[in-house]
């Protein structure tokens, strides 16, 4: 029973996720969703163009609130932000944007700001494909950067439709970033049950010293362990020249820049938890179950299959589930040793985050990698009956 | 029982206690791009002016605006004067993270090379991505971005940073544009179409970078034949691990490092007094010999070493075949041709 005095005792770390980790997570993916950078550079301009359609003729009155918003954002440092956000949707009016301010603010008193003015500038400034984009992203809220995380887009018209083929990535990223971690899951639990495995059956003197040599590589920064493949896995690295001395092959093989490499390099990184937790529950097998089943008549293989198998499960089902749901989330080993076609989709939250500062985009995306991992999370507790999902 | 939740109540508060930021005067903080070349700043830069009298110490970063911004809208800021890229300083200073700059301040505007004092930075570094090679392992020496993308003529792996930026302008170099008018065809969407298609012709062949240390480290390790680099890392790779690396600078773009001050910095004079000191000509004058990169004060020249000066991005030889980056282009079209980008190289 969670009585009052133990809800207390809790209360520390209940505080401590709620203001270091929940908050922050709701208002990063809030960024998803928010459009604050036009309504705060552009509201007259939105105001005018309330009512208004594509397709429609644009409002004469639109120019001189938009003149007098680029005027008064340029002075506020707010137009740079606005005029980023709808790059996004209209390529190339970036500069542009600025470059009217610059006008605006310089022109004679006595100028009359109309689509001529504008034209002047550049013919996007007075084309109903700008103001859709600018009446699009009115806000509060918008769905534009969810659409951009599943490659779609609202035309001028407003339907949503896919990008263009060149600009659709992120579906495949996150059917890349699904493919590689479900390898890297496979090649962990094929290598890593049986060293499980035989951690359960040596003398406790010799375990001790394999369980080290597991952790070994744990308690290694994962930025050195990655750069330390690349001298490995390189042309002329330590694998290459030893398969070309004892005569193996006689070109050396590409190992690195692609995926073969990505593989190599996640599978050291992350066998660890797949061999803890498998280890955790293989060592809870009594030996005895596997001579009862051979002294019931069964095969060694059979006895596996029909009684060790199902009792080890959960371990399988806890490491494999650990290491693919990390394995989700790598970006700097695949940026390292992988090549254009293994970027994974954390890679583009951090250019996204960091690099060219689209927030929106990043957390959009970010959500759809929770989304999915969640998912099947959930799956995977389904299929295992409900019971046996445990991690670490 | 009353007591166990007061002792709670308590930890809490030290723990907040704890957490709360310490609002005192610190040390001025400059921000540069690491490795052997913010080595070099130490000992022309920081370390002399730490020595006359005002504390500094000094950071590393990799770039990007969104650090930027984090730092100046999370309030945060820790950083005073940062060496920026051409984009990051002309976005950055229309977004107002940093301070305008008053050129009376740093030595006045004639102090310095045409072109390179902005309304928010004056120029740092001027540096080219040229073509590099190991001399001892090529038998074909590459003339030009033709042959770099000529598997015939020179067969095996070559590199290329991984991003639309400087890709698509030599692809057309190397598909017969001339340098002047690169940015002329970029803006057109054929322009566009013809330079992803004449990187098609070398896809199988490539392999991307994504820091300045890789390229020459490619090199050695024989990964690839051919790289884009920057050429002060291959200088310094041919005089800390003696290769032979070779470069090519015809039709190679250059570009422009910025100093900025962030903005609202309780450091600004100090700021101020650090830049004025980076820009003097004769400071200026020792920095080629730790790394091979162009300086911007124009007295500097005829003040630096001899010796080093055709590695140099601002020697006349070099200058005159090499092509300004058209930063504009960049700011306007990058975010669409990023995507673009990534599709591209993310398909076999």
């Amino acid at each position: 029973m969670l009585t009052r005095q133990r809800a207390a005792l809790l209360l520390p770390l209940a505080l401590f996720l709620l203001v270091f980790f929940v908050a922050p997570l709701v208002w990063l993916l809030s960024l998803a969703v928010r459009e604050a950078e036009v309504p705060r550079a552009l509201p007259r301009t939105l105001s005018a163009l309330q009512g208004w359609h594509p397709g429609q003729v644009l409002p004469g009155a639109v120019f001189a609130d938009f003149a007098r918003d680029l005027s008064e954002a340029r002075a506020a440092s707010t137009l740079a932000d606005a005029a980023r956000r709808l790059n996004y949707e209209v390529n190339g009016v970036r500069s542009t944007l600025m470059r009217a301010a610059r006008e605006v603010s310089s022109a004679p008193a006595d100028t009359v700001f109309g689509p001529e003015f504008f034209a002047a500038v550049d013919p996007t400034l007075a084309s109903p494909t700008f103001f859709a984009a600018v009446q699009r992203a009115h806000g509060p809220v918008s769905e534009y950067y969810l659409l951009a995380a599943l490659d779609l887009a609202r035309n001028v018209q407003g339907p949503i439709e896919h990008v263009s083929q060149d600009n659709r990535i992120y579906i495949d990223v996150l059917l890349r970033t699904l493919g590689i971690s479900a390898s890297v899951m496979m090649v962990c639990l094929l290598l890593g049950f049986p060293v499980a495995l035989l951690l359960t059956q040596v003398p406790e003197k010799i375990s001790d010293w394999l369980m080290i040599l597991v952790l070994l590589p744990f308690w290694t920064s994962l930025l050195v362990r990655t750069a330390a493949w690349v001298v490995v896995l390189q042309r002329e690295g330590m694998v290459n020249s030893l398969l070309m001395r004892i005569g193996v092959i006689t070109e050396p093989l590409t190992l690195i820049y692609n995926r073969t490499g990505v593989l190599i390099a996640m599978t050291h990184v992350l066998l660890p938890f797949m061999i803890l937790p498998l280890y955790g529950v293989l060592k809870g097998i009594p030996p005895h179950y596997m001579r009862a089943a051979a002294s019931l008549g069964a095969r060694p293989v059979t006895a596996f299959f029909r009684v060790y198998l199902p009792i080890a499960a959960p371990g399988v089902v806890a490491g494999s589930l650990m290491v693919f749901i990390l394995a989700m989330g790598y970006y700097i080993t695949p940026a390292l040793v992988g090549g254009g076609a293994d970027q994974m989709l954390s890679y583009f939250v951090y250019t996204y985050t960091t690099e060219t500062g689209n927030w929106g985009l990043a957390s959009a995306l970010g959500l759809l990698m929770l989304v999915t991992t969640v998912a099947l999370y959930a799956l995977a507790h389904r299929l295992s009956g409900g019971r046996t999902v445990a991690m670490g | 029982m009353n007591r166990r939740i007061l002792a709670v109540a308590g930890s809490v508060a030290l723990a907040c206690l704890a957490l709360q930021t310490q609002a005192q005067t610190r040390d001025l903080n400059v921000v540069s791009w690491g490795g052997a070349y913010q080595d070099g700043q130490k000992e022309v830069y920081f370390k002399p002016f730490n020595a006359a009298g005002t504390k500094l110490t000094d950071e590393a970063w990799d770039g990007g605006l969104g650090v930027l911004r984090t730092k100046i809208k999370g309030g945060n800021n820790t950083w005073d004067v940062v060496q920026v890229e051409a984009d990051e300083l002309e976005v950055g200073c229309d977004e107002g993270l940093y301070e305008k700059l008053d050129v009376t301040k740093i030595g006045g505007a004639a102090r310095y090379l045409p072109g390179t004092v902005h309304a928010c930075g004056v120029g740092a570094i001027i540096y080219n991505l040229v073509i590099a090679y190991d001399g001892d392992k090529l038998k074909t020496a590459p003339n030009g971005w033709a042959d770099f993308f000529d598997t015939k003529k020179i067969p095996g792996k070559r590199s290329l940073r991984n991003g639309a930026k400087w890709n698509l302008e030599v692809a057309l170099i190397a598909d017969g544009v001339s340098s002047k008018d690169v940015y002329k065809v970029l803006r057109t969407p054929d322009g566009i179409e013809r330079a992803f298609k004449k990187l098609d012709t070398i896809k199988p062949d490539l392999v991307f970078w994504k820091s300045g240390a890789q390229p020459p480290q490619m090199l050695a390790a024989g990964d690839v034949v051919m790289t884009s680099a920057y050429n002060g890392r291959i200088t310094s790779a041919n005089e800390k691990d003696k290769k032979n690396f070779k470069m090519v600078w015809k039709d190679t773009p250059y570009t422009m490092d910025s100093w900025v001050i962030m903005k609202g910095t309780p450091q600004k004079a100090n700021a101020e007094k650090l830049v004025e000191f980076m820009g003097r000509p004769d400071n200026q004058a020792k920095l080629p010999k730790y790394v091979r990169y162009g300086v911007t004060a124009a007295a500097a020249a005829p003040l630096i070493d001899k010796s080093l000066v055709s590695d140099l991005p601002t020697a006349p030889d070099n200058l005159k075949v090499a092509f300004a980056e058209d930063v504009k282009f960049w700011i306007d079209n990058g975010d669409k041709l990023a995507e673009r980008w990534t599709k591209w190289s993310g398909t076999k």
